[in-house]
């Protein structure tokens, strides 16, 4: 890794002010993603600004019937919270199948959905929840969050907060993980909260979508079988040697039918 | 009274101890006075011609020490790594066999070529002044496939090898073969492809060079499997140093599977580079250089072809394989798809007739060796993945035709078409056995019960055989081989008991501190915590082949008893001239000498001490010392084999493939300690599965980079990908030809492995008219069959 200065501000306005006055400052939240990437010498930050030490950045809590959660929670503290597993379970199971135990116990949620890797988990619960980011200086609803490969909607100096889950009816996550990584290949979330059905997928595109066809069809029929025929399109899906548009469009339609499914 | 520690006890590793609470020594843990640090700079070309080399400013970066190109070297008389195993093409010529410099000079042939080396005071600073270092490129198109390597107008990786071809090999009766196919009812034919595979074993390569101006001497510490195969093949023929002033050590070395046999151009650069720069120099790899650098395993084309009577009788078998050498030879390359392949093409049977071709291929790619099984693996999978093909298109049970064409246990000694005389087996037994683990006869039900989820089920065998105790001298000599492949052993008694054995074999995991003490304890009858085994090390022990080819028992322990027999044999003299008895007198057992006939005996620690303390010796009859040397060069391989069941259930939803059960019933002649046969029998079989499932080193077939060169990519089997393993083995056939009856167990779970899982997964695909589907077995393969078999179904 080359050199760079570190930073370890106790409050979100230290941070901010610090990643307004330096060039290239990079905010280290789990480093799951930041770390390795330096270590192999493909990202040469100037500064590093370490979240690890900001009281306000941590902690999940009930909050108007659904939940928040600090940006700098683990994963493993989502999966083995029993706050989520009481409001939203399936975010609980969801932050579960989240690389494996090392990942989970260092990645946080914050730094999951800044990175907005294209096979990321948190992305598809986000966006399937209708889930609001909050950040140092606005409220972002999810899918205006998300704009594309590796990218979001976030200024150089502004930094994720927190992030509110409204509290579904029910809800559930279905994954099909690429083998060699264990990142979602395909990464369904289906949500449904009165009329509004919601289907994100995660793993297939460049950057987490919606499923039109799907919420149509399943705000007719929440059943696995009303998803016979619904379709997601190749076209614009992502392909490489684990596996091709094509497949990973079948898998949407599988993996949507097992979360509806696990949504019980 | 038998030895509570000694032959048959499932012993726990001694070994354990250090390195589960972190005090094992890797070659990494060691640091030198004034070591410096060596950073290569990797070509990230597959293939280019390098016009120039622009080093200024390099040496002004911070903490530089020096910077040699590969021309450097060249000026200095250093010489290609060399291949240890010459294979002469069918036309009587030998192999092409083009120049490997540690540092590349003209040209660069796959991507992480090495093309320079920085060293500086911190591994940091040595790779911060590789960054300014500049090379002139000119890109040459890549060679990746290997079709297209051989294709006519094919660009050469190496200028002075126009068409890329290193041998074509050929072995057995091709006439022969050609009649039993020309009265053959039944002919199963298979293409297959033996993927590329990394070995990635958990510890990287790392090699530290350090030169003693005072005394000339030089010390390479390196993972290395065979520390004195290293010290003949770099001081004789790369750097021109000879043995007594080259000291080559491997210390504790964490996991080898064949990758840390060969002779990389990593040691021999430390080593001339600590002489050159005058400081000692450490190379550790990083995991991006050890999957771009480590020697790859398999990779081969193959079509096949049985030929069977009515009943399923084999009559004959036609292989023409291509292998893949990469772009350099590395070690013992050549051999693997030759020697190590085409001679166990008879597998378990009786086939009557076997004729291989086989031709091997240079492309712009990392090169490849043995890898766990080397060779054996790929003819199991040949044969096995045919067998149970023919069964299904002859509807013959797939173990009956296996029994069917087993060579009976009464046809030992055997010859095999293909150059090999087993010397004993028992295959029934296995098979059996085999079978009754997995409740073979309560498929169907298994079967019906899953189909009623939605899910195939799928069952398949593997009845492996391979040749392992490499080897006589005298028979891999005449193969072609450039060295010996013996083993050493001493055995020193020391003055009040203890012993200390010296062995040429290595462990880098397979427990030979544990195992061999237990095979001295037991032989000498003395407790085991009082034998030390040591080994790794060319200042200490005797010239020793080292460990591979499941050879460390079969060769390296018989060496130990050879040496054992010495010693016991000079005891006996100092026993009879301190009981003032005849030696033909002298009866040895459970640890004391006894004048047959008679009480009066001494025990083993009597005669030690006495030997060193030989205040009445007749010195003329009976020199002092209780310390044995023996080389032991095994008369015959030896032959392990077994049969593996796998049954795997497959979602057809999503073309995922489980397996639900996996078993092995195998002969490894007489076992020394059960719990660690287990281990590797595990082990194996987890690399096998690995192959059938989720391994491949992909290139990209245009640009010649390697697309899977990290984790994230590359997909290794983990524990929740695996079904709890069921193993067991019989002592029913001991080889009968080493004073042990041992055969070796390291390499058999991979070998039967990735054809037992394969089996089962085309099992599973049948109905849907799949006849092959190649390794590894992805999801979207699996998936992709299944529609492509459901799709006169959707037309009807």
């Amino acid at each position: 890794m080359y050199g760079f200065d570190y930073h370890r501000p106790g409050s979100v306005a230290d941070a901010a002010a610090l990643l307004a006055k330096t060039e290239d400052a990079k905010l280290l939240a789990g480093g799951q993603t930041l770390i390795p990437t330096l270590k192999q010498r493909l990202a040469q930050p100037s500064d590093l600004v370490d979240l690890g030490r900001i009281p306000e950045l941590k902690g999940i809590r009930e909050e108007a019937g659904g939940l928040t959660i600090g940006a700098m929670t683990t994963h493993a503290e989502v999966a083995s919270s029993p706050v989520v597993a009481g409001v939203i379970p399936a975010l609980a199971q969801l932050a579960g199948l989240i690389g494996d135990r090392q990942v989970r116990s260092r990645g946080t949620l914050g730094g999951s959905i800044c990175n907005n890797d294209p096979a990321a988990d948190y992305p598809a619960g986000l966006v399937g929840l209708g889930a609001t980011v909050r950040t140092s200086r606005r409220e972002i609803a999810a899918e205006d969050f998300f704009t594309g490969m590796f990218e979001t909607a976030l200024e150089p100096d502004e930094i994720v907060v927190a992030v509110h889950f409204p509290k579904p009816d029910r809800a559930g996550y279905a994954k099909f993980r690429n083998p060699a990584s264990r990142y979602a290949m395909v990464g369904v979330f289906v949500a449904q909260r009165g009329a509004e059905v919601r289907v994100a997928v995660t793993g297939a595109g460049p950057s987490v979508f919606r499923a039109g066809a799907m919420e149509d069809a399943l705000a007719k029929g929440f059943d696995p079988a009303a998803l016979d025929g619904a379709t997601v399109d190749a076209d614009g899906l992502n392909g490489d040697i684990h596996a091709s548009a094509e497949y990973r469009a079948h898998l949407v339609g599988v993996m949507a039918k097992r979360a509806v499914a696990a949504c019980g | 009274m038998a030895n509570p520690n000694g032959i048959g006890a499932a012993v726990r590793r001694r070994e354990d101890f250090r390195f589960l609470t972190g005090q094992g020594t890797y070659t990494d843990d060691i640091d030198r006075p004034g070591q410096t640090y060596a950073y290569i700079l990797r070509s990230p070309h597959a293939h280019a011609r390098i016009r120039g080399i622009d080093l200024s400013g390099v040496s002004d970066a911070p903490g530089v020490v020096a910077i040699y190109t590969g021309q450097d070297m060249a000026a200095d008389g250093v010489k290609s790594l060399p291949c240890g195993w010459l294979i002469h093409s069918r036309d009587g010529s030998p192999m092409k066999e083009p120049a490997h410099m540690p540092l590349a000079v003209d040209k660069v042939r796959h991507v992480g070529d090495s093309v320079a080396v920085v060293i500086a005071r911190t591994r940091g600073q040595a790779q911060d002044a590789a960054e300014r270092i500049v090379v002139d490129y000119e890109e040459l198109p890549a060679v990746i496939d290997m079709n297209a390597t051989l294709a006519p107008g094919a660009t050469s990786v190496h200028d002075d090898v126009p068409g890329n071809l290193c041998y074509d090999w050929h072995l057995g009766d091709e006439a022969a073969v050609d009649a039993a196919f020309a009265k053959a009812a039944h002919v199963t034919k298979l293409d297959l492809v033996n993927q590329r595979l990394v070995p990635n074993a958990m510890e990287p390569r790392v090699a530290i060079g350090e030169y003693d101006r005072a005394t000339g001497e030089h010390t390479l510490y390196t993972t290395s499997q065979n520390p004195h195969v290293i010290r003949l093949l770099m001081g004789a023929f790369v750097l021109g140093i000879p043995e007594h002033k080259l000291r080559v050590v491997a210390p504790d070395v964490g996991g080898g599977f064949g990758s840390k046999i060969f002779h990389y151009a990593e040691e021999a650069i430390v080593t001339w580079a600590s002489r050159r720069a005058g400081v000692p120099v450490k190379w550790t790899s990083d995991r991006s250089e050890a999957f771009l650098t480590d020697a790859h395993g398999r990779d081969h084309l193959t079509h096949a072809e049985l030929a069977l009577d009515a009943d399923g009788t084999f009559l004959g078998l036609r292989v023409r394989t291509t292998a893949n050498m990469g772009a350099y030879l590395s070690t013992f390359s050549t051999s693997i798809p030759t020697y190590l392949y085409a001679t166990l093409l008879a597998g378990q049977y009786r086939t009557p007739a076997i004729y291989a071709e086989v031709k091997a291929v240079f492309t712009t790619t990392t090169p490849v060796d043995a890898y766990r099984g080397a060779g054996r693996p790929e003819a199991c999978y040949v044969i096995e993945r045919l067998v149970d093909n023919a069964a299904r298109e002859l509807g013959i049970d797939k173990a009956e035709i296996r029994r069917r064409n087993f060579i009976p246990a009464d046809a030992f000694p055997y010859a095999t078409p293909v150059a090999l005389t087993y010397d004993t087996g028992r295959f029934d037994i296995c098979l059996d056995e085999a079978l009754k683990m997995i409740d073979y006869d309560g498929f169907p039900a298994r079967r019906a019960e899953a189909k009623a989820r939605g899910k195939l089920r799928g069952i398949g065998l593997s009845s492996y055989i391979e040749a392992c105790g490499i080897a006589p001298s005298n028979v891999a000599g005449a193969l072609g081989a450039r060295a010996g492949l013996y083993e050493s052993a001493e055995v020193r008694f020391h003055p009040t008991g203890s012993v200390t054995v010296f062995t040429g074999s290595h462990s880098h995991g397979q427990s030979h501190e544990t195992t061999f003490a237990q095979i001295v304890a037991d032989k000498f009858g003395i407790p085991i915590e009082t034998v030390e085994i040591v080994h790794g090390d060319t200042a200490k022990v005797p010239f020793g082949m080292g460990s591979y080819g499941s050879r460390s028992l079969a060769v390296g322990g018989s060496a130990i008893v050879k040496a054992i027999d010495k010693v016991v044999n000079k005891a006996k003299k100092i026993a009879a001239h301190m009981l003032e008895a005849a030696e033909t007198d002298i009866e040895f057992s459970d640890g004391r000498f006894t004048v047959a006939g008679t009480d009066k005996s001494l025990g083993i620690g009597d005669i030690a001490l006495s030997a060193y303390v030989p205040h009445n010796f007749p010195l003329d009859e009976l020199e002092p010392g209780l310390d044995e040397q023996a080389f032991y060069d095994p008369k015959n391989f030896t032959y392990p084999n077994g049969t593996q069941v796998c049954e795997v259930e497959i979602d057809p939803d999503t073309g995922t493939t489980r397996i639900v059960n996996f078993v092995a019933a195998d002969d490894f002649g007489r076992v020394i300690n059960p719990m660690v046969v287990e281990g590797q029998v595990h082990g194996g079989i987890v690399q096998g599965i690995g192959q059938a499932l989720f391994e491949h080193a992909v290139y990209d077939p245009e640009s010649g980079q390697l697309l899977t060169g990290s984790y994230m990519d590359y997909c290794m089997p983990r524990a929740d990908d695996l079904p709890s393993l069921q193993v067991t083995y019989h002592e029913e056939a001991p080889c009968t030809h080493n004073p042990l009856g041992v055969k070796g167990c390291g390499e058999a779970g991979t070998i039967g492995g990735a054809a037992a899982v394969m089996n089962a997964v085309v099992d599973a695909l049948a109905e849907f008219g799949v006849g092959h589907i190649d390794m590894p077995a992805t999801p979207e393969k699996v998936w992709r069959v299944i529609q492509a078999g459901k799709m006169p179904m959707a037309a009807e």
